[in-house]
């Protein structure tokens, strides 16, 4: 479902979560295969939005800077993105909000990525933390 | 092909409402009467509750925890398992506000009817105010705030045994400390003679009393136990019929069901709105370890909102933060030092604010913020930032500033940055666990779904017995209160069938 946007995805991505951009490719693996099992369930037509809002993030950056968004550097890309997110029509903040929550979905919820920033819970509770 | 049954009671849903009805009921099942709990998630074994986000909740949540209203605004959380929410809830305990109880007004129902049945659920559930040793320094410090802030803070009772400080309440206790449905109600019931039925989904109800029950087999090296029925389509006849499938579950099932049902069915739905509002500080605490929930701030009745301590795991935490990018990573990556409270609005009912059903039968939300509810949360997001700040923040991230990071030497300006200007739909994160209404109790069918008994008016042998009941938001947690009014339920139920009316 993915592998058409992966380019795409894997910049905004970045763009979403600076610190992907350490990831290896087993590790970007991982992060996708936990936004497609997101998106599996859901409705086909919510799946086709999806990848139709990842391809027009790439071509609407023509528009604005005269590149394709995956040839912007950060700071573009990070604006872009931010203008998006606050734009006047609900259907594309919403857009907005969706693909980043389940790029965090897939940065944050691998262990890694919990272990990253500090994440301790443990089962064990108090015990766990001697 | 289908198996068609026969029993004198069917309880649809297994929560805290479905569980305390299913034990209250026991004295018919022992009277040789036939009671069955069908419940549409599966039931799950003590070892397979992990406490890992991504694993716990797709298996417990509807849709992942990612259900949207209709306009994609709001996110519902709402379990489906043997034992309903009552399995992902952090099991604070409070009983229902008199004032709010009043101000519903509904025919036959008076407070302090429901505190003398709250109070039974409170010692059955082992309810409880956590000693001070185990409390950790997220709570602390929001006691501690809130108090320099001139706030009056309370401590939540919660229903707690054995509890190991997981922090991991919301995906399901690891130790099985926490005295839901699951724990309680549902096994004593089931010990006394009435049957619990799991992954058996009610897809209709019929005028002649009969429901029409699928049943889901368990998928290849899927977890959680069989359903105790083969899979299969089933046709239940009951006598008496409940509705306890949560306020997704038993508003929808009801709109799909052809059956003459008031015309306020669906609406006046409320669920106290909620965001998170988090806070640095300039060294680590403990946050993710210790009961998630230990105090709050009740600003209900003054300023239409509650403040909760909260602890989430990263990705809810990442979802409920603003924006994305560098700042949002810092922020993130000072998790350790987090410190987070729930701001909660005190939505007020509206029928424009309703639940119908999709093609196929499935809910949909239809919820508009109003402009009060917006002020509630501004007027929340300031209260929690100043209690952060007086409890020694040095950043406090509020959804509704613009830039959300806002630095201790600007604590002073928290009413002029936090703002309704910087509100936007679809941009801020805003969630809610406390979904309500919908078949709401009254006088008659003119202005209500059922009698102050859970009866649904015109079909005296109907029942609802979950929060879709409240006339208007609880304005607290409200599972004790479901429970209070559940055991009304089965109290009718019970004088019903002990004359033999027409029930």
């Amino acid at each position: 479902m993915l592998s058409s946007i992966r380019p795409v995805l894997r910049a905004i991505g970045i763009t979403v979560v600076p610190e992907a951009a350490q990831l290896d490719e087993q590790q970007w693996v991982a992060l996708e295969e936990i936004v497609r099992g997101a998106l599996t369930p859901r409705p086909r037509a919510l799946q086709r939005q999806f990848i139709l809002l990842v391809r027009a993030i790439q071509w609407l950056a023509v528009l604005r800077y005269g590149r394709r968004f995956t040839a912007l550097d950060a700071t573009r890309r990070e604006r872009f993105l931010g203008q998006l997110q606050n734009a006047p029509v609900l259907f594309v903040r919403r857009g907005i909000w969706g693909l980043r929550t389940l790029l965090f979905m897939g940065y944050y919820g691998r262990a890694a990525g919990g272990r990253a920033i500090g994440y301790r819970a443990d089962p064990r509770g108090w015990k766990a933390r001697g | 092909m289908t198996t068609s049954l026969r029993y004198d009671v069917a309880i649809i849903g297994s929560g805290a409402g479905g569980g305390t009805v299913a034990q209250a009921l026991i004295p018919l099942a022992q009277a040789g009467k036939r009671v069955v709990v069908l419940e549409r998630g599966p039931r799950f074994t003590d070892s397979e509750f992990t406490g890992r986000e991504l694993e716990m909740a797709p298996l417990l949540y509807a849709d992942g925890g990612g259900f949207l209203s209709d306009d994609g605004t709001m996110t519902l959380a709402f379990a489906r398992c043997y034992g309903g929410s009552t399995v992902v809830y952090t099991g604070t305990s409070l009983t229902a506000p008199e004032r709010v109880i009043r101000a519903w007004g509904v025919p036959g129902l008076d407070h302090a009817d429901l505190v003398t049945r709250s109070r039974r659920y409170l010692g059955e559930n082992n309810v409880h105010l956590l000693p001070p040793d185990e409390l950790n320094d997220n709570n602390r410090l929001f006691a501690l705030g809130a108090r320099q802030a001139g706030y009056a803070v309370e401590q939540f009772p919660v229903n707690v045994k054995g509890c190991q400080g997981s922090s991991l309440c919301n995906l399901g206790c690891p130790n099985q400390a926490k005295q839901g449905t699951n724990r309680v109600q549902l096994p004593a019931a089931e010990r006394g003679g009435v049957e619990v039925v799991t992954r058996a989904e009610v897809l209709r109800i019929d005028p002649d009393r009969s429901l029409t029950v699928r049943v889901s087999g368990a998928a290849a090296g899927a977890i959680g136990l069989p359903s105790e029925w083969a899979p299969g389509d089933y046709r239940v006849a009951a006598n008496v019929v409940i509705c306890a499938a949560g306020t997704l579950g038993t508003n929808p099932l009801l709109l799909r069901s052809p059956l003459p049902l008031p015309r306020a069915l669906g609406r006046g739905f409320t669920c106290h709105p909620a965001l998170i509002i988090v806070a640095l500080h300039p060294q680590p605490i403990t946050n993710d370890v210790g009961h998630p929930k230990s105090f709050f701030v009740d600003r209900g009745a003054e300023e239409g909102f509650v403040l909760e301590t909260c602890m989430y795991f990263p990705f809810t935490t990442a979802k409920a933060l603003a924006g994305f990018g560098p700042l949002h990573s810092e922020v993130m990556r000072a998790y350790p030092r987090h410190q987070q409270i729930l701001v909660l609005s005190t939505d007020r009912a509206d029928d424009g604010n309703r639940i119908g059903v999709d093609r196929a039968g499935g809910p949909v939300v239809h919820y508009r913020f109003s402009p009060e509810v917006v002020r509630e949360l501004v007027r929340g997001n300031r209260a929690a930032a100043r209690i952060c700040f007086a409890a020694g923040a040095t950043h406090v991230h509020a959804p509704f500033a613009d830039p959300p990071l806002i630095a201790a030497r600007d604590a002073a300006r928290v009413d002029e940055l936090i703002d309704a200007r910087h509100w936007k739909p679809g941009k801020q994160s805003i969630a809610s666990a406390h979904l309500m209404g919908g078949c709401r109790m009254g006088g008659s069918a003119v202005d209500s779904v059922t009698d102050g008994w859970g009866r649904v008016h015109g079909l005296p042998w109907l029942r609802v017995a979950d929060a879709s009941l409240f006339p208007d938001a609880l304005e607290i947690n409200p599972y004790l209160t479901i429970m209070a009014l559940a055991d009304r339920v089965a109290e009718g139920v019970r004088a019903d069938l002990a004359r033999n009316a027409t029930v």
